[in-house]
C-alpha cells in the first residue's frame, strides 16, 4: 500500500513553493493534524521551519520533524488520497514520483560518501567527570545518580568475578561488559519499567539496574533448576519476563525486528511505553539490522535502537565492518532521528535516552542512538584479544576513558558519594556475589523432565515417548549418565 | 522397536470404542466420534462455546475429549451433513479468509502481516476486505523482507498478540529460516517457559503451473526437522478454514501450508464455528486393501487414481494426513493394522521429505504389521522445471499411484 503523496493544507503547500524555488527540497514541515503532508528529502543544506527560522537538524527539536502520518488509528482506513497533486499552479520545475515531489537540477553532483566531518558526539561530562558548562542535560536526583554509580560498580565486580569463575572451570562461558558499564545501567535508569528490553547479549547492567539479583543471575550462569531459563541457555542468555527482558538469543541482530514487532504491539494496545533494542557495531551489518530499522520507520513504532559502538566485533575492527561514519548517520538512510552520544558518559547517555524515550512514544517513531565506547575486555572467555589488537589500547580505555572512574568523580565532586562509602559497596557486592556462586553451584541442575518442556505448550506423544525412552535408558546404565540429576 | 508409543494408548482406547466404530460405514457418516476416543493430543483443544480447554491429562480426559470433538459434526468433506445446516459454498481461498476474518473478530489480538496483505487483499486474495474492516494497523502490509517481519510476528507473539505472518509463496520463507528455526521454535523453550509464540506462518508452496524452481518449492521438508514448531497441510475449503482457525488458536508456532493449486476448489461448509484439530488425519476414503497417506494436492491426484483402482477391484483406504508434524500415528497405525501395506504419495522430494520422515516413523512403529515395503512416491530430487512436460514428470500422477498399488497388493 503506497501513501505516495497527501494533500496538504494551501499554507503548507505554499511554504513548499517558496522552498522548492530555491533549488532545494523540502526541509522541516510541521505536521497538520488533519491532513498529511509532504514527504520531503533534505538534500542536506540548511533546514528552515515554517517561520524560516533555521534550525540546526541534529538537536532534537521537537517543534519540526519529518513524518508521513499512516496509521490514524486501528480503526477502518479511510479513503485513498490520490498521488497528483491538486494544487494546480504547481511550480513546472519538479515532478511528482512515488514519495513526493523532487525538484529537478541540470547540475550532475553526486552526494559525497561522507561529510567533511563526523557527526559530533554528544556528551556531558568531560574525560575527568567534570560537567561541561552549558550543556543540554537532563538533571539526574541524588538518588538516581547514587543508584546508578552502585550498580556500575555492581556490574564491574559481577563482570570480574563471573569472569574469573570461569576461568577456574566453574561456569562454561562467560561475556564482560567492561568498559561499557555506562551504557547499560545509564539507559536503563531513564526507561521505565513498561519499556521492553530486546537485549542483545553485552547489557546485562540492563537487567541488573531493574532489580535482577546477583544469585539470580548466577543461576543463569550456572545453568541451575532456579535459573528462569531452566537449564536451556548458555551463560549470560538472561531472559526475565517479570522484568519486561526478553531472553537473549545468540544469533546477532534478530532482536531488532522482533523490536519492531513488539513495537507494533503496543502501538495497537497505545501503550504509553517504547521498545528498546540493543545492538554492537558489528551487529548492524547484518540484514535484520537494515529491515529492521526500516520496517520500524515504516510503521512509524516507538523504538529506541541502542547501536553500542565498542570498535570491535570479536577481532573485526570497525574499518573492516562499515564504510560509512559510524552507525548514527544509517539513520538518516531510513527515515529515522538519530544522534551519536559519548558511551562512557553516563549522563550524556541518561540525558539522550531520556529524550529518545519521550520522541519514541508521544511521536511514535523509531530513533537511532550511536554511542561510542570500548570493549575494554576480550570478546568473551573464548577470544583473547591481545591477539588482535594493542595492549597499551587496550589499557588506555580501561585507565583513562573508564565510565566508571569518570561518573565516580562527578558524584563524588557533587558530595553525594564517599570512597568510604566505595570501599563498603565494593566489598558488600563482592560478598554478595562469592555467596551467590557458592549457593548455585550447590542448587541442583534442573531435572530430566525440563529437556521435553516448554517445546510446545503441551507434550506431544513423539516427545513423550522420547522422554519415556530416555528414562529407561537412564536408569539401565546409570553409570553412564550423571547421578547428581534426578531424573 | 514395537509400537512403544501407541501400543498402550490405542489398545485401550480401542477397547472403549463402539464395536462396529472400525465398519466402514460407520467411518463415513461419524469419522468425528471414532477419533474422539483416541490418546488426547496435547495441544489446546477448543470447545464449541469458544473456551480453552487446556487441561490435557491423556488419561482422564476422554469425556472432555468427546465434548471438545463435537464442535460440529463433520462427517466427510465430500458428503453433504444431514446434521448441520446448510452451510454455504466457497472457494478455498475464501474459506480460509472466513476462518481468519472469524478469529479476527474473536479475538482482537489476533492481527495478520505480510506482504500485500492490506488493501491489495494478499496476493491469493486470502486477505481480501480484512484491511478495510479491522484497519491497516492490525492487516499490516510490510517491506519485503521475509526475515524481518516474521521476526517482527515472533516478536508481537512474545508480547501477547497473535499475529498470522503471510509469506507471498511459501519459498520465500527461506528467507525467514533464521527467525523461524532459531526464535520461533526455540524461545518458548530456552526461555524457560516465560515467553509464548502463538504465531500462524502461512502461505502458498506446493508446484503450481509452470510457476518455475523458486516458486514451486515444498517447504515443508526444510522445516520438519525444526523443534517447537507445529507444520498442517490443508487441502479442503472445510479443513482450511478449520486448521486456519485451530492454527490461531493454538499457543504454539504453527506453520500452515496451503498449496498454489488448491485455492479455487469448491465446497460447502457448515455455517456453524468449528476448528479442525491440528493434530488430526483425516479419513478421506476408508478401504480395506492399502494404506494410501497423502496430503495437499496429491490427495486429489490419489483420489483420481482411487476411482481407477476401484474399477480394478481395489479397496484402498486414503488417509490425508493433513498434520505434518507431528505425525497422527494414531490413525496411520489403526489403518497398517487393518491392510498391512503403506502407499506414500507426496509432492517432496524423494530425499529429505515428508514421505521420508513418514516411512521411518511407520517402519519403527509398526513394521510388524507390514506385509509389504513401503513404496513412497515422490517427486524427483530436482529443481521444478518451468516447461509444462517436464513439471508434470516431476510430480507424482494417478497412474503412478495406481501401478503402486498394483505393486504393492501383488
Amino acid at each position: 500500500m503506497a501513501n505516495w503523496l497527501r494533500i496538504s493544507s494551501r499554507t503548507v503547500a505554499n511554504h513548499i513553493k517558496k522552498r522548492m524555488n530555491k533549488g532545494f527540497m523540502g526541509g522541516a514541515v510541521h505536521v497538520n493534524q488533519s491532513s498529511g503532508l509532504w514527504w520531503g528529502l533534505n538534500r542536506g543544506g540548511p533546514v528552515s521551519d515554517r517561520n524560516g527560522r533555521h534550525i540546526d537538524p541534529l538537536a532534537w527539536n521537537r517543534a519540526t520533524f519529518l513524518c508521513v502520518q499512516r496509521f490514524k488509528s486501528t480503526l477502518a482506513e479511510k479513503q485513498h488520497d490520490s498521488f497528483l497533486s491538486s494544487d494546480s499552479d504547481d511550480d513546472n520545475q519538479s515532478v511528482d514520483f512515488p514519495g513526493g515531489k523532487v525538484s529537478y537540477t541540470s547540475e550532475m553532483s553526486f552526494i559525497s560518501e561522507s561529510s567533511q566531518t563526523r557527526v559530533p558526539c554528544y556528551r556531558v561530562l568531560d574525560d575527568d567527570g567534570d560537567l561541561i558548562s552549558d550543556c543540554d542535560f537532563q538533571q539526574v536526583s541524588k538518588e538516581v545518580a547514587v543508584r546508578m554509580y552502585s550498580n556500575m560498580v555492581t556490574l564491574q565486580i559481577m563482570d570480574n568475578i563471573f569472569y574469573e569463575a570461569q576461568r577456574q572451570g566453574r561456569i562454561s562461558f562467560y561475556l564482560t561488559s567492561a568498559g561499557e558499564e555506562a551504557i547499560s545501567i545509564a539507559s536503563a535508569a531513564a526507561l521505565s519499567e513498561q519499556d521492553i528490553i530486546l537485549p542483545q547479549y553485552r547489557e546485562p547492567g540492563v537487567l541488573l539496574w531493574r532489580g535482577f539479583t546477583l544469585q539470580e543471575f548466577a543461576d543463569q550462569c550456572f545453568g541451575n533448576k532456579a535459573d528462569y531459563g531452566k537449564g536451556r541457555q548458555m551463560p549470560i542468555h538472561y531472559g526475565s519476563k517479570k522484568h519486561n527482558f526478553f531472553t537473549i538469543s545468540s544469533p546477532i541482530a534478530t532482536q531488532l525486528p522482533q523490536a519492531a514487532g513488539i513495537a507494533y504491539s503496543l502501538k495497537m494496545d497505545n501503550k504509553k511505553a517504547c521498545v528498546v533494542s540493543y545492538i554492537g557495531d558489528g551487529g548492524t551489518s547484518e540484514g535484520d539490522f537494515h529491515s529492521g530499522l526500516n520496517f520500524a520507520a515504516v510503521m512509524e513504532a516507538p523504538v529506541i535502537f541502542f547501536c553500542r559502538n565498542n570498535g570491535w566485533a570479536i577481532s573485526t575492527n570497525v574499518s573492516e565492518q562499515f564504510r560509512s561514519d559510524g552507525i548514527v548517520v544509517k539513520g538518516r538512510a531510513y527515515g529515522i532521528r538519530s544522534i551519536r552520544v559519548d558511551g562512557n558518559d553516563a549522563l550524556a547517555v541518561y540525558s539522550a535516552v531520556s529524550a529518545a524515550r519521550e520522541m519514541a512514544i508521544n511521536e511514535q517513531r523509531p530513533i537511532l542512538i550511536e554511542a561510542l565506547t570500548y570493549r575494554v575486555g576480550h570478546h568473551s572467555t573464548s577470544d583473547d584479544s591481545t591477539k588482535y589488537r594493542q595492549l597499551d589500547e587496550i589499557v588506555y580505555w580501561k585507565k583513562a576513558r573508564n565510565p566508571v572512574n569518570r561518573f565516580r568523580n562527578w558524584v563524588q565532586n557533587i558530595g553525594w558519594w564517599s570512597e568510604q562509602q566505595e570501599t563498603q559497596l565494593r566489598n558488600s557486592v563482592r560478598k554478595q556475589l562469592l555467596e551467590a556462586i557458592q549457593v548455585a553451584e550447590k542448587t541442583e541442575k534442573p531435572p530430566l523432565s525440563e529437556l521435553f518442556t516448554d517445546v510446545y505448550d503441551h507434550p506431544p506423544s513423539n516427545l513423550e515417548e522420547q522422554e519415556k525412552h530416555l528414562r529407561e535408558t537412564v536408569t539401565r546404565h546409570p553409570k553412564d549418565y550423571p547421578s547428581d540429576i534426578s531424573v | 522397536m514395537a509400537a512403544i508409543f501407541q501400543g498402550v494408548g490405542a489398545a485401550a482406547a480401542l477397547s472403549s470404542l463402539p464395536s462396529n466404530s472400525f465398519d466402514s460405514k460407520n467411518f463415513l457418516f461419524s469419522p468425528r466420534r471414532s477419533f474422539s476416543v483416541r490418546k488426547a493430543p496435547s495441544f489446546v483443544v477448543v470447545r464449541s462455546d469458544g473456551t480453552m480447554n487446556l487441561d490435557l491429562n491423556p488419561k482422564g480426559r476422554r469425556a472432555q475429549q468427546f465434548i471438545a470433538n463435537a464442535v460440529t459434526t463433520k462427517e466427510d468433506s465430500s458428503a453433504a451433513s444431514s446434521f448441520s445446516k446448510p452451510g454455504n459454498e466457497l472457494l478455498l481461498f475464501e474459506a480460509l479468509r472466513e476462518g481468519l476474518e472469524e478469529e479476527m473478530e474473536r479475538d482482537p489480538r489476533v492481527c495478520v502481516m505480510g506482504e500485500d496483505v492490506g488493501h491489495y487483499g494478499g496476493s491469493y486474495k486470502v486477505t481480501k476486505g480484512l484491511a478495510k474492516k479491522f484497519g491497516d494497523l492490525r492487516v499490516l502490509d510490510t517491506p519485503i523482507a521475509e526475515n524481518s517481519f516474521t521476526g517482527m510476528g515472533i516478536g508481537a507473539a512474545m508480547t501477547g498478540l497473535r499475529p498470522v505472518v503471510e509469506g507471498m509463496n511459501m519459498g520465500f520463507l527461506l528467507l525467514a529460516f533464521n527467525q523461524i528455526s532459531n526464535n520461533c521454535g526455540m524461545l518458548h523453550y530456552t526461555s524457560g517457559g516465560q515467553f509464548t509464540i502463538p504465531i500462524v506462518i502461512r502461505g502458498p508452496g506446493g508446484v503450481g503451473r509452470q510457476l518455475g524452481a523458486e516458486h514451486s518449492q515444498r517447504l515443508e521438508s526444510y522445516f520438519q526437522s525444526i523443534p517447537g514448531i507445529q507444520m498442517v497441510a490443508c487441502s479442503t475449503p472445510y479443513n482450511a478454514k478449520g486448521l486456519m482457525k485451530a492454527a490461531i488458536r493454538s499457543e504454539n508456532p504453527v506453520i500452515l501450508f496451503e498449496h498454489v493449486l488448491l485455492y479455487n476448489l469448491k465446497e460447502r461448509i457448515p455455517d456453524e464455528d468449528y476448528i479442525c484439530n491440528l493434530e488430526e488425519a483425516e479419513m478421506v476414503r476408508p478401504g480395506e486393501h492399502v494404506t494410501i497417506l497423502t496430503y495437499s494436492r496429491m490427495r486429489y491426484h490419489v483420489m483420481q487414481a482411487a476411482k481407477t483402482l476401484v474399477n480394478k477391484g481395489y479397496d484402498p483406504e486414503v488417509i490425508d494426513i493433513r498434520s505434518l508434524k507431528p505425525f497422527d500415528l494414531y490413525t496411520i497405525g489403526n489403518s497398517v493394522k487393518k491392510t498391512h501395506r503403506v502407499l506414500i504419495v507426496e509432492e517432496c522430494m524423494r530425499t529429505g521429505g515428508i514421505g521420508a520422515s513418514l516411512t521411518a516413523a511407520i517402519t519403527e512403529n509398526f513394521h510388524d504389521y507390514l506385509d509389504a515395503p513401503i513404496i513412497c512416491l515422490s517427486s524427483q530430487d530436482v529443481p521444478t522445471p518451468y516447461a509444462g512436460t517436464l513439471e508434470e514428470w516431476t510430480v507424482v500422477q494417478p497412474a503412478q499411484i495406481v501401478a503402486a498399488v498394483e505393486q504393492l497388493c501383488q
